[in-house]
C-alpha cells in the first residue's frame, strides 16, 4: 500500500447511529426493567405474606392442637398431615410417573394410540384440581365407602400429579442427546443399563424439577384434599392411621380464614401462611441438594 | 492378510428405500479399511451394520450375511451386547458422558461386570495409554470429561471403546469435527492401534483414506463400486466412477 491511499481519512469505528442500535437499547432497557419489576413484585409479595406471620411464630404453634373456640390454637395435626399426605402421594406418584415417562420416551411405539395417550396426559396435566377431587369422591367415598381419609387424599393427590410428572419425565429423558445414548449402546450396554447409567443421570435436573413442582403443588393443594381427605383432623398429633380424616395445612388455612369462629383466626391464618411458604421454599431447596452434589461431581 | 469380517450379498432397506445394494467384501484382520464416497452413499450405514447399531432405527431390514470371526452376527443366537463389546465404535462428534474422565473409561468395563477398584484403575490407565491420552490427563482423572478439548475428548472416546477389549474398532468420520492437529493425532493413533485391532473407518476425506488405510472401499448410491488395496485404488482405479471421484470431478 502506498502513501497516497493511506492518507485518506482514518476508519471510524464509532457507535452505529441507525434505528436498529436505538431499538437494541430500548429493548435491553425494557427487558431489564421488566425483570427488575418482576423480582421486586415477588420479593414484595413474600415480604407482605411473611411480615405478619413470621415474627409471631412460635415452636408451640407448630405442634399444638388447633382450638375451635378459644385463642391460641396451633396447627400441629394439619402440618403433620401435610407432610404425611405429601410423602404417601410421592411414594405413589414418583415411581409410576417416572416409569410412565420413561416408557413414553424410550419404549412406546410410534403410533396413533401412543400419540393419543400423549395428548391425554397433556390434557390431564392442565385439568383443574377440583376435578381430581370429584374423582376421588367418586372412587373412595362412593365406591369404596371409606369416607374422607388420608389414604383417599394421598391417592387422589398422586393422580393429580401423575400427568405432570409423566410429561416432565418424558421430556427430560428425550432431551438427553442421542449421541450419549449411542455411546452407551455401542459399548454393549443393555437398554436398562443405558437408562440407569446415562439417561436418568443426565436428565436428573429435569426429573428433580418435575418432582419439586409436584411436591410443591401437592403440599399447597387444597381442592383435592377438601373433597377427599376432609376439613378436619383426628385431633391428635402423630396420627399415622391412613383412614383418619386428613386436613392439611393449606386446607386449614382456608378453613380458619373462611369458617372458623376462633377470635385469633386472622393471626392463625397469617402464621400458617408463613409456615406454608417457608416449607414450599424448603422443599425446593432440599430437592436441589442432590443436583448440586451431582454437578459438583461432573463439572469443575 | 486374513479376513476377520466377511460381508456377503448384503441388502439393507430403510422402509422402502434401499440403502445398500448387494454389498460383498472382506475386511482384513489387524489392518485399516477405509470407506469413502459422497454423502448418502451408504458407507456409514454399512459401518453401523457391523455392530448392529442400525437395529435401533425402526423399519430397518437386512438381507444377506455378515460374519465377524466366522459367526453370522444377524443370527438368532448372537447377543447384540456381546457383539458390541467385541466391535467397538467411535462416532463423528466426540460424545463423552458428562462424568469424570475416569468414569468415562470405566463405564464399559463396569457394564460388563468389572468391579474391583484396582482392576478398573489398571484398565483405565492402559486404555488411556493406548489412546495416547494418559500423559495429558493422568493428573486430573476426576475432572469432568467435558472440560478437555474436542481432540482430547475424541481420544477419550477411543480409550472408552478400547476399555472393553474389542477386536474391531469402527470409526464413523471420527475426525471430521476436529482441527487438523487433532486429526493428525487420531490418524497416528489409528496407525498404532492397527497392530492390535481391526479398524474400519468411514471418512469424507480421501487424503485421510490414502494416508492411513491398507484397503479402501469406494461407495456410490448404496453400491460398492470398487474395493482394493489403497495404493492401487488411488493410483490405478479400475472403474471410471472411482477415478472421477478421487480426482475431484464430483462428490
Amino acid at each position: 500500500m502506498n502513501e497516497s491511499t493511506r492518507s485518506e481519512a482514518p476508519y471510524s469505528f464509532g457507535k452505529r447511529n441507525s434505528s436498529s442500535a436505538l431499538y437494541d437499547r430500548i429493548f435491553t432497557g425494557l427487558v431489564w426493567g421488566i425483570g427488575i419489576l418482576v423480582i421486586l413484585f415477588i420479593v414484595g409479595l413474600l415480604f407482605m405474606l411473611l411480615k405478619n406471620g413470621l415474627p409471631k411464630l412460635t415452636w408451640d404453634f407448630l405442634y399444638s392442637i388447633p382450638s375451635e373456640i378459644e385463642e391460641g390454637g396451633g396447627i400441629g395435626p394439619a402440618l403433620f398431615n401435610s407432610f404425611y399426605l405429601l410423602a404417601i402421594s410421592l411414594i405413589i406418584s414418583i415411581p409410576i410417573g417416572l416409569a410412565a415417562g420413561i416408557y413414553l420416551a424410550e419404549f412406546a411405539p410410534n403410533n396413533k394410540l401412543i400419540d393419543f395417550v400423549r395428548i391425554c396426559v397433556e390434557g390431564l396435566s392442565s385439568v383443574p384440581s377440583i376435578i381430581f377431587g370429584l374423582f376421588g369422591i367418586a372412587l373412595f367415598v362412593e365406591m369404596f365407602q371409606i369416607g374422607l381419609t388420608i389414604l383417599g387424599g394421598a391417592i387422589s393427590l398422586a393422580f393429580l400429579n401423575l400427568p405432570m410428572l409423566t410429561r416432565i419425565t418424558e421430556e427430560s429423558i428425550r432431551a438427553v442427546p442421542v449421541e450419549m445414548k449411542n455411546a452407551s449402546f455401542a459399548l454393549g450396554s443393555t437398554h436398562l443399563q443405558t437408562i440407569r447409567k446415562v439417561l436418568v443421570p443426565v436428565a436428573l435436573n429435569g426429573l428433580v424439577t418435575g418432582i419439586c413442582l409436584t411436591a410443591g403443588r401437592a403440599f399447597g393443594e387444597s381442592a383435592v384434599i377438601i373433597l377427599t381427605a376432609g376439613v378436619t383432623t383426628s385431633g391428635v398429633m402423630w396420627d399415622f392411621n391412613l383412614f383418619s380424616p386428613g386436613e392439611t395445612l393449606a386446607v386449614h388455612l382456608w378453613y380458619v380464614q373462611s369458617e372458623a369462629i376462633v377470635p385469633d383466626a386472622q393471626e392463625i391464618a397469617q402464621k400458617a401462611t408463613s409456615v406454608l411458604i417457608f416449607i414450599v421454599l424448603l422443599i425446593n431447596i432440599v430437592f436441589r441438594v442432590p443436583l448440586w452434589l451431582n454437578s459438583r461431581k461432573t463439572k469443575s | 492378510m486374513k479376513a476377520l469380517i466377511e460381508i456377503d450379498k448384503l441388502n439393507l432397506f430403510y422402509g422402502t428405500f434401499q440403502a445398500l445394494k448387494n454389498v460383498s467384501m472382506e475386511i482384513p484382520q489387524r489392518a485399516i479399511t477405509a470407506f469413502i464416497g459422497p454423502s448418502g452413499c451408504g458407507k456409514s450405514t454399512l459401518l453401523r451394520t457391523l455392530n448392529r447399531m442400525n437395529d435401533m432405527i425402526p423399519g430397518t431390514r437386512i438381507e444377506g450375511k455378515i460374519a465377524v470371526g466366522g459367526t453370522d452376527i444377524y443370527s438368532g443366537e448372537v447377543h447384540v451386547e456381546t457383539l458390541r463389546k467385541k466391535v467397538g465404535m467411535v462416532f463423528q462428534q466426540p460424545n463423552p458422558f458428562p462424568k469424570s474422565i475416569y468414569d468415562n473409561v470405566a463405564y464399559g468395563p463396569r457394564l460388563h461386570g468389572v468391579r474391583g477398584k484396582k482392576q478398573l484403575d489398571e484398565i483405565v490407565e492402559s486404555s488411556l495409554r493406548a489412546a495416547a491420552l494418559w500423559d495429558e490427563v493422568k493428573d486430573h482423572l476426576k475432572r469432568s470429561a467435558l472440560s478437555i478439548s474436542g481432540g482430547q475428548q475424541q481420544r477419550l472416546c477411543i480409550a472408552r471403546a478400547l476399555a472393553v477389549e474389542p477386536d474391531v474398532l469402527l470409526m464413523d468420520e471420527a475426525t471430521s469435527a476436529l482441527d487438523p492437529i487433532s486429526t493428525l493425532k487420531i490418524e497416528e493413533l489409528a496407525q498404532e492401534l492397527k497392530d492390535k485391532y481391526t479398524i474400519v473407518m468411514v471418512t469424507h476425506n480421501m487424503h485421510q483414506a490414502a494416508r492411513v488405510s491398507h484397503q479402501t472401499v469406494f461407495f456410490l448410491n448404496g453400491e460398492v463400486v470398487e474395493y482394493s488395496e489403497t495404493e492401487k485404488l488411488f493410483s490405478d482405479p479400475s472403474d471410471q466412477r472411482t477415478e472421477d471421484y478421487i480426482s475431484g470431478r464430483f462428490g
